[in-house]
């Protein structure tokens, strides 16, 4: 079947969003020049301009954060919870009156499409603050059994660059609403929206020190979390960086949550709806260009609908627009960095050494200048293979089929991984099963890669521990 | 017939492994000692070996104490409890004979136990009420939380304190009623309470290798457990270099891991009857659905 045989209108997002020259830290409820003086550049993965300069914080600018954290947490614990609420209540209506522009710079900053950052990132950012803000009055009705609710005290939380303002607000939002006080550290590819959301606190007048955000690359992350001021780390990223982070918490006994990688089963039985399972698949691996750590990366199916799947996906796929993330009909984006691209071809690569077949359906012409790549899936796949069992990060699927239901949970299982699934049937009784059986932090059922404030998101097994959202998220953030 | 007086029946106290009693496979014994340093007894010194057959044995009754209703996992811990009411004298004896405690304070600690024994029975097909929750997401979406076990969980009793039985039951019975198959580590210096632990638990038809009970020196153990691939959490009472030991090797493979001090009061049932003491060995899993989509 031929390509779309016209092509759509250009139908770019047009709200102008300025960008600084340079970024300076937020420490003490000031933006302060890194002490430093160093500063690294950001670019758009889309363009590979230079976007801004991002201010490098050293251990000197850790300290400082650190010791602002811990002067703003005795008055910030003992604020009535209902004030503390308001505050959390003016941010999420901050972000909401400043989503579009929020939006636009996520997609410049990190490269996905406009589409998901104005319907995904930023709405779902503005909730969990406004659930959260909600929570701050309720705490001791949260954790079953744990008394008076107290907070953790100062707070390492480490984020990553997939969704960089969503993953602030659900580091900050329980953290604030428990009476916490954060050093934030995000991601150095993507630390813009981080400091436009430190504008927004500090409109919102949140006391100094409640929050700061200290930018830069790995040592000022490994500088933040092991910082002797800290009594919690929270950290979202990779299985290997979490490890790494785990074995220093265990040094010093400092609390820890970790959210890290995943090789998320998606499940597609025979009796299916299959039309709605190909769209679950999409969105399962190409969403935000399979930057999810629970995309659904290894897609099982029953082998008697193979064909029909792989031959649908197939057609789907032919229809996916990549390009332009500020586009409004762009469904892939950019992929974030260059290194990240180079991960992802050198995976793709490898399946292709291994012996998978190597499918990228989609358009033939990728934009000149970006880092770019086309979605992909692999089919042949056996689990011994590179790319059935390493996390890629990137809009590769691995596709392997099964017989009965028991081969379809136990290769699921077969994992050190256990952050998320998917399962695919019109038999009810057979959803709850497999579900059950799932070892998965969150199983999506006949839906794939939906996301809530009220809704606790987290793994099993080497996926972490500790989950963010709902009332199971607050646990973390209140002393035991 | 004369005053001969009568020579007792000693004998070395075995492991307990997949239901059955096996000597360590080492060949390794440790003497028990009473209160007053006299020798009592010799227990099984368990090697590595016997700590993976162990794990092994709790991985396969996993699927099925797990999978059990919880209706059912409470009637067997409920069991448990009613084989042990009929060992009260015992597990006097047991406590008394390496804590010296007086006659009284020992069968007052054997009622706390088999109390909380009950209690955490009839937690079995409860905490998941009291830990889950039907989340209110906005979207057309069925949407529930709910704790499930998180796999084989190790408990290491390195230092008893003053009440060996009570506080192995209180390490043991939230694992195991939160549906974990359960390997335990009894204190080498007062293992005799644990050791009848399991010696009834058969009879009380927890189900083979659900519950398994080694003796063993903790500052040997301590590393193998924490570097154990297939355990997924540890609770333990331990501190300086085994408490070290277990939380830093654990960090390889992310288990979850509960660390006591050796003062821990387990007399306080307010603490040890909470659900929050289960927490650590359960994992919450989330599942979405379309409703009406």
């Amino acid at each position: 079947m031929p390509a779309t045989p016209w092509e759509y209108s250009p139908a770019p997002e047009t709200v102008p969003v300025t960008v600084p020259e340079r970024t300076q830290l937020y420490v003490g409820g000031k933006f302060v020049d890194p002490h430093s003086k160093k500063w690294f550049d950001t670019v758009n993965p889309s363009t590979e301009a230079v976007l801004s300069h991002i201010a490098e914080g050293d251990a000197a600018d850790v300290d400082a954060a650190v010791a602002a954290a811990r002067k703003a947490l005795k008055p910030w614990s003992r604020l009535p919870a209902q004030e503390r609420a308001k505050y959390l209540y003016r941010i999420a209506r901050r972000i909401q009156e400043r989503a579009r522009e929020l939006a636009v710079l996520e997609t410049m900053d990190g490269g996905k499409p406009i589409k998901e950052s104005r319907d995904v990132d930023v709405p779902l950012a503005a909730q969990h603050f406004f659930h959260h803000a909600g929570w701050c009055d309720k705490l001791r009705y949260a954790v079953p059994g744990a008394g008076d609710p107290r907070p953790v005290g100062v707070c390492a939380q480490v984020i990553p660059w997939n969704f960089p303002l969503l993953m602030a607000a659900w580091k900050l939002a329980p953290a604030l609403a428990c009476g916490n006080t954060v050093v934030l550290k995000p991601a150095e590819t993507t630390s813009l929206t981080a400091m436009r959301l430190a504008e927004i606190l500090q409109e919102c007048d949140l006391p100094p020190g409640v929050v700061n955000i200290v930018t830069g690359a790995g040592d000022t992350g490994r500088a933040l979390v092991e910082h002797e001021g800290i009594d919690k780390v929270a950290f979202t990223g990779s299985t290997e960086v979490g490890k790494r982070i785990a074995k220093a918490c265990a040094a010093r006994g400092t609390r820890l949550t970790l959210e890290l990688g995943g090789k998320s089963p998606n499940i597609v039985f025979a009796d299916a709806a299959i039309d709605q399972a190909i769209e679950g698949i999409v969105q399962g691996i190409w969403f935000n260009q399979g930057h999810v750590c629970c995309a659904g990366s290894r897609l099982f199916v029953e082998e008697s609908v193979l064909p029909e799947v792989t031959r649908k996906l197939e057609m789907r796929m032919r229809s996916l627009r990549v390009g332009d993330p500020l586009d409004k009909n762009t469904d892939i984006g950019a992929i974030n960095s260059k290194g990240q691209l180079q991960t992802i071809e050198r995976y793709i690569a490898a399946g292709a050494d291994e012996g998978c077949t190597v499918c990228q359906p989609g358009p033939q012409a990728l934009p000149a200048k970006g880092y770019w790549c086309r979605p992909t899936f692999m089919t042949g796949v056996q689990p011994s293979h590179v790319v059935a069992r390493e996390e890629i990060f990137g809009p590769v699927l691995a596709v392997m089929s099964f017989r009965t239901p028991e081969e379809a949970i136990m290769r699921a299982n077969n994992t050190p991984y256990g952050l998320a699934a998917g399962v695919w049937t019109e038999k009810g009784s057979k959803v709850f099963d497999v579900a059950r059986r799932l070892q998965a932090g969150v199983v999506w059922c006949n839906t794939y890669n939906q996301f809530d404030a009220t809704s606790p998101f987290g793994g099993f097994k080497e996926s972490g521990f500790g989950r963010e959202g709902g009332m199971q998220g607050l646990a973390a953030y209140l002393a035991e | 017939m004369a005053d001969i007086e009568r020579i007792p029946v000693l004998k070395t106290w075995k492991l307990f492994v997949k239901g059955a009693f096996p000597r360590s496979e080492s060949g390794r014994t440790l003497a028990l000692h009473g209160h007053g340093g006299e020798l009592v007894a010799h227990i099984s010194h368990a090697s590595r070996k016997d700590l993976r057959d162990a794990v092994e044995a709790a991985r396969g009754a996993f699927p099925a104490w797990s999978g059990a209703t919880a209706y059912l996992r409470g009637q067997i811990v409920y069991r448990l409890a009613e084989m042990l009411e009929g060992r009260r004298a015992d597990l006097a004896d047991g406590i008394r004979t390496t804590t010296g405690a007086s006659r009284k304070k020992a069968e007052a600690e054997v009622g706390r136990a088999i109390d909380r024994t009950v209690c955490w029975a009839g937690w079995c097909d409860k905490f998941q009420m009291v830990l889950g929750s039907r989340n209110p997401v906005a979207g057309p979406y069925h949407n529930f939380s709910m704790p499930e076990p998180s796999g084989v969980c190790v408990v290491l009793q390195a230092d008893a304190g003053e009440t060996p039985l009570l506080g192995f039951l209180s390490l043991v019975l939230p694992p195991l009623c939160a549906g974990n198959a359960v390997v335990a580590v009894a204190d080498a210096r007062h293992p005799l309470g644990a050791l009848l632990v399991a010696e009834t638990a058969p009879t009380a038809d927890v189900p083979a290798g659900a519950l398994n009970v080694l003796t063993g020196q903790a500052a040997e153990l301590a590393g193998w457990i924490a570097g154990h691939r297939d355990v997924d959490s540890v609770h333990a009472q331990a501190k300086g270099e085994v408490a070290a030991t277990l939380r830093a090797g654990a960090a390889e493979n992310l288990k979850r891991v509960a660390v006591l001090a050796p003062g821990e009061d387990f007399g306080d049932d307010d603490r040890w009857t909470n659900p929050r003491r289960l927490a650590s060995f359960v994992e919450t899993k989330t599942i979405w659905h379309p409703s009406g989509a």
